[in-house]
């Protein structure tokens, strides 16, 4: 096959492949928090979505407090100090919406032995509401009073519409790759999630808490009877899945730039995709079920065209569970290997 | 014996006559003030014939579908390419049609994606509901994203409308109106019996109710067969069934049959409706979601929750429209608080609250054994 002429040139497939590598970063990222949730409680924690949600309006709420509302361009350099604290917030942020969540709509339910479809429908409640707080966020500062304190953070009359991280950060080229330019931005996006993903593996294998989770994840009655504190273990299961969803959104908004209430749904639906395709409740299947995603939707769209960029994500999963029913790398959160 | 009987036919024909007439009568407190309430109706009627629908799939059979959308497009998309986009055939004989390519598409998606298990199934249906709705967005000869418009009406009883003064139909139903609690007839606003036209959506909501009616009583049959028995085993317990002698793929692949051939319906009847008109904005994902909570918060595996269930996703956020900006947020609230507190949706199937008791007996007994135990010692 002629990669050139399906792609337009050689280049561009490379320059679609590393693009492709960069989202499906993200991807994997978010797709750490349903893999954990649903290792260790069998539920599609539906409302993640907005946990990455939360976490990119407070990224672009770090660059509105450090910078202000004109915008700017700023070289990576530049912005490293202000990207980690908007890192260190936005995994703080989307943690304590994971946590909230736990506490609100589905520990109650957990604790009743609820069937785990009624979980699902107070998922879908819960991350229509989180959206929609986003959305009237305007009205809430109205409420208290402080409209006019907040206007660059809630911006009234648009609070529905995009809001856009004031500042741009500009990718430099780093080196050339057959034709395409590395940048930064990329490098530094590809770097980070794979790091975070190589903690969060080991940490899973190797620490006494990692044992604890994997413990309910492979049986939940005697780990308690072991001494596993369960309830404690899926609350660490969402924090871990928060501050994964916070950096992913730190990543996401240094590509992107821009969010909106809604920007969760459709990112969650295909970082759900990401983790069922590698084999839910397995850690490294996430993370390759995320590549594999990005590049291959991002071949698809230079293939296809643009628009039927998600036809091919979900194409290619039909394709993949049918040879593998259970994902890339099987489930696997409770065994050893994970 | 037969007496009672029949007072019960006679109690069930009168709910019904009264639920027909809810447009007509619209009873205070219930009738929305800002919107059409027959309109509303006709939506809440809608809604109810999806749920009952995907209440075969996911209450009767256990399979979680949350791409029913794709089923609601698929029929609506039907009806419309065969009467106003490429032919121009008449309602009644493009409806079967869309019936029949919906229930084929729902095997044709059922047949590979059947096979993987439970969650998996999950995503597979929310991907291909929204692989169909980019189709449609993407392809010119459905329309694109302008939609399919003119989509002709269903058949009129008697003479048609002739403008400026006739407004057809056999004869006119006056409605109330009410003042306080006090009724009176409105001789203005009339309901023309049975003329489906662009002004009153009530002959609709009639044509819809009728439809859910009949699917209803479909739906009793089979619940009640050896098709509804294999389905009940299948979901309970997969392999247990398989062992028994149930082919459960077959069964499962009947179920996702059924529930698209009764989306492909009401989506029918959603490109028919006072519009005509459909676009793929129509068919978001979101919809689907609308579809599943309606099932379950209405009572997974009853007929009447999910009917319920459907009514009630429809109707609320219509009815509290004086909170505008705030009904979504008060709805998502509220999926969340009512699956928090009725665990078990509004309804529960007899099944589950029979299980349910059977449960607490058992739970009971072993305390008491307990206590003796320790009353012994």
């Amino acid at each position: 096959m002629d990669l050139g002429a399906l792609f337009g040139s050689p280049d561009n497939f490379i320059s679609y492949t590393m693009g492709g590598i960069v989202f499906g970063a993200i991807y994997a990222l978010v797709a750490l928090g349903y893999t954990m949730v649903y290792g260790v409680l069998q539920l599609i924690n539906f409302a993640h979505s907005e946990v990455f949600m939360f976490g990119t309006f407070a990224v672009a709420w770090v660059f509105v407090f450090l910078h202000g509302t004109d915008s700017a361009e700023w070289g990576l350099m530049h912005a490293l100090p202000a990207l980690l604290l908007a890192l260190v917030v936005a995994m703080v942020v989307s943690a304590a919406i994971a946590l909230l969540l736990e506490r609100v709509a589905y520990r109650p339910l957990i604790n009743k032995n609820a069937p785990k479809l009624i979980a699902l429908i107070s998922a879908i409640g819960a991350s229509f509401a989180l959206s929609e707080a986003m959305g009237l966020r305007d009205r809430f500062a109205r409420w208290v009073g402080l409209e006019d304190n907040l206007a660059d953070y809630v911006s009234p009359e648009k609070a529905r519409d995009v809001y856009v991280n004031p500042v741009d950060i500009k990718p430099h080229g780093l080196f050339d790759v057959a034709g395409f330019t590395l940048t930064d931005v990329d490098l530094l996006i590809i770097c980070a999630a794979l790091l975070m993903m190589v903690g969060l593996d080991q940490l899973i294998r190797r620490t006494r808490l990692g044992r604890g989770i994997r413990a309910v994840a492979q049986d939940p009655e005697s780990a308690a009877l072991m001494g596993v504190n369960s309830t404690r273990v899926v609350q660490v299961t969402f924090l871990i899945g928060g501050l994964m969803a916070g950096a992913a959104a730190t990543l996401y908004m240094m590509k992107i730039g821009s969010t909106r209430q809604n920007a969760g749904f459709i990112l969650g639906v295909k970082a759900f995709t990401a983790a069922v395709m590698g084999g839910i409740g397995n850690l490294r299947g996430a993370l390759l079920g995320g590549l594999v995603l990005g590049v291959m939707e991002n071949w698809g769209s230079a293939v296809f065209g643009a628009q039927w960029k998600d036809v091919v994500a979900f194409v290619l999963l039909v394709l993949i569970l049918l040879v593998r029913p259970s994902g890339l790398l099987g489930e696997s959160l409770g065994k050893a290997r994970a | 014996m037969t007496t009672t009987k029949l007072s019960r036919i006679a109690l069930a024909i009168l709910v019904g006559l009264l639920f027909y007439a809810l447009p007509l009568i619209r009873p205070p407190f219930l009738t929305t003030n800002e919107i059409d309430f027959g309109g509303v109706m006709f939506q809440v009627a809608a809604f109810a014939l999806v749920a009952l629908g995907l209440n075969i799939v996911i209450g009767y059979a256990g399979l979680l579908d949350l791409g029913y959308v794709g089923f609601y497009a698929c029929g609506a998309y039907t009806t419309g390419v065969l009467t106003s986009e490429h032919w121009h055939w008449p309602f009644l004989l493009a409806l079967p049609i869309a019936i029949a390519v919906t229930m084929v598409t729902g095997v044709i998606l059922g047949a590979p994606t059947l096979r993987v298990r439970g969650d998996y199934l999950a995503i597979v249906t929310l991907g291909f509901g929204e692989i169909i709705r980019i189709c449609v967005k993407n392809v010119e000869w459905l329309g694109a994203s302008a939609g399919i418009s003119n989509i002709p009406h269903p058949p009129n009883v008697g003479p048609g409308p002739r403008p400026p003064f006739d407004k057809g139909g056999l004869f006119e139903i006056p409605r109330l109106q009410w003042d306080g609690i006090v009724p009176s007839l409105d001789h203005v606003h009339t309901t023309r019996f049975l003329v489906f036209g662009a002004t009153d959506a009530t002959p609709y909501y009639w044509l819809l109710l009728t439809a859910l009616l009949l699917v209803l009583l479909g739906d009793r049959m089979i619940k009640a067969s050896r098709v509804g028995r294999a389905w009940e085993a299948t979901r309970e317990d997969e392999d247990a069934a398989e062992l028994m002698g149930v082919p459960t793929f077959k069964y499962k692949l009947m179920a996702f049959a059924l529930g698209a051939a009764i989306g492909g319906l009401s989506g029918a009847f959603f490109a028919s409706g006072q519009g005509g008109y459909i676009s793929p904005d129509s068919f978001p994902l979101l919809l689907s979601m609308l579809f599943v909570a309606a099932v379950i918060v209405g009572g997974s595996g009853n007929r009447w929750g999910a009917i319920a269930g459907g009514a009630l996703v429809a109707y609320l956020p219509e009815r509290f429209r004086e909170f505008a900006d705030y009904r979504l947020l008060v709805f998502g609230l509220a999926l969340t608080v009512l699956a928090i507190f009725r665990p078990e949706g509004l309804m529960p199937p007899r099944r589950t609250r029979r299980a349910k008791k059977a449960k607490e007996q058992i739970e009971a007994l072993e305390e008491g054994d307990v206590e003796e135990e320790a009353t012994h010692a």
